[in-house]
């Protein structure tokens, strides 16, 4: 005979719960960290160079770069005298909670006020997998096209800033920005839009200074308060079905 | 997304729940996922059947809820239906909305037999 066990319990249960532990982590460190999640190619690693580029004098740096293999993104941020740490995923298309605890444990995090994570290539699995962040921003380059809004809107949805990045070249591709930024605002009408190019430095000041009130925002406030609550949310969004 | 992935944790989930119970067999899983997550149900279908072999959840079926997003406006407390891509409100057009449901994913219950 059948019978009906309720359950009600998060699916990514176990992840949230390991994101709130990182989350608790870097508050008590008072380190801010940003998720940046785009396709491959849209030039994430280009702009975290540029990001640090600006910010290095102001704040301690540090970056976590996820990828399926490799460690060329590393070798790069190193290069400049950032600490990096290498997640190699073998193969999974996104970064989970776990995987950031075991690079935030290879971080010396009383030495940090920032730390960048550039999650694997992809606009989809990332966009559900809460990390601990204090956000995720993304970042559609010009070459990709201005219809990716309406294709992959989750991602659109969860960033609380968007970087379109490569409008140097603006003028080489059938971009039409001011579609683009219509479909942003319909999907997200809260999110900054930062369009820069970070290669040439074009419109990078406007991101990093918007980052930067970020950082220093988060100095001023109540850490444990604020865990308390987004602890709440985050595994109360995945049943009530609210927004995160 | 990563269905593969989502079922193992569901399957783990289930089976502890079900062991629990005193269950010799899990007939049916209902899940909860919104409109505004990244999961397609097709997939975990799949999954269910590639990694349920030789779990109690061997053969059971799969029911997935998908709740349509809603929102309520900001401005004008308007609350309303809408797809994934229209968020603003049909009343007084704002884009200021806030999000109530559609994020939804959850495991809801299962049918067992004991």
């Amino acid at each position: 005979m059948s019978t009906t066990v309720n359950i009600n319990e998060p699916i990514l249960g176990l992840n949230n719960r390991l994101a709130a532990d990182n989350r608790a982590l870097l508050d008590a460190h008072g380190i801010y960290l940003l998720d940046l999640i785009a396709s491959p190619g849209a030039g994430k690693t280009s702009t975290i160079l540029a990001t640090i580029a600006a910010l290095r004098e102001r704040y301690r740096i540090a970056i976590i770069e996820g990828d399926i293999a490799s460690d060329v993104d590393a070798r790069r941020v190193r290069e400049q005298g950032i600490p990096a740490v290498q997640i190699n995923t073998g193969g999974a298309c996104h970064l989970e909670a776990a995987m950031l605890r075991r690079a935030l444990d290879a971080l010396d995090l009383g030495a940090l006020d920032l730390i960048i994570v550039e999650n694997v290539g992809n606009l989809v699995c990332p966009t559900d997998f809460y990390l601990g962040e204090d956000v995720k921003a993304m970042i559609l380059s010009v070459p990709e096209g201005d219809d990716k809004p309406l294709k992959y809107p989750g991602i659109f949805q969860v960033a609380r800033a968007i970087i379109l990045n490569k409008v140097d070249t603006l003028s080489l591709f059938d971009f039409d920005e001011e579609a683009f930024r219509a479909s942003v605002t319909a999907l997200n009408p809260t999110a900054p839009l930062f369009a820069l190019s970070a290669t040439k430095g074009q419109g990078i000041e406007e991101w990093t200074e918007w980052l930067a009130g970020q950082i220093d925002g988060k100095a001023q406030i109540d850490g444990k308060a604020q865990i308390d609550e987004k602890i709440q949310t985050e595994g109360k969004a995945q049943i009530d079905g609210k927004g995160n | 997304m990563h269905e593969l992935g989502l079922m193992t944790g569901i399957l783990k989930q289930v089976e502890q729940a079900a062991r629990e119970a005193g269950a010799v067999r899990i007939t049916c899983i209902r899940l909860v996922a919104g409109e505004m997550t990244e999961v397609l149900p097709e997939a975990l279908e799949f999954a269910l059947e590639a990694l349920g072999a030789g779990t109690l959840a061997e053969g059971a079926t799969l029911v997935v809820e998908q709740p349509r997003p809603r929102s309520r406006c900001t401005q004008c407390g308007y609350e309303f239906e809408h797809d994934r891509f229209h968020w603003m409100c049909p009343v007084c057009q704002a884009l200021a909305t806030e999000l109530l449901a559609g994020r939804e994913l959850y495991i809801k219950d299962m049918e067992i037999e004991r």
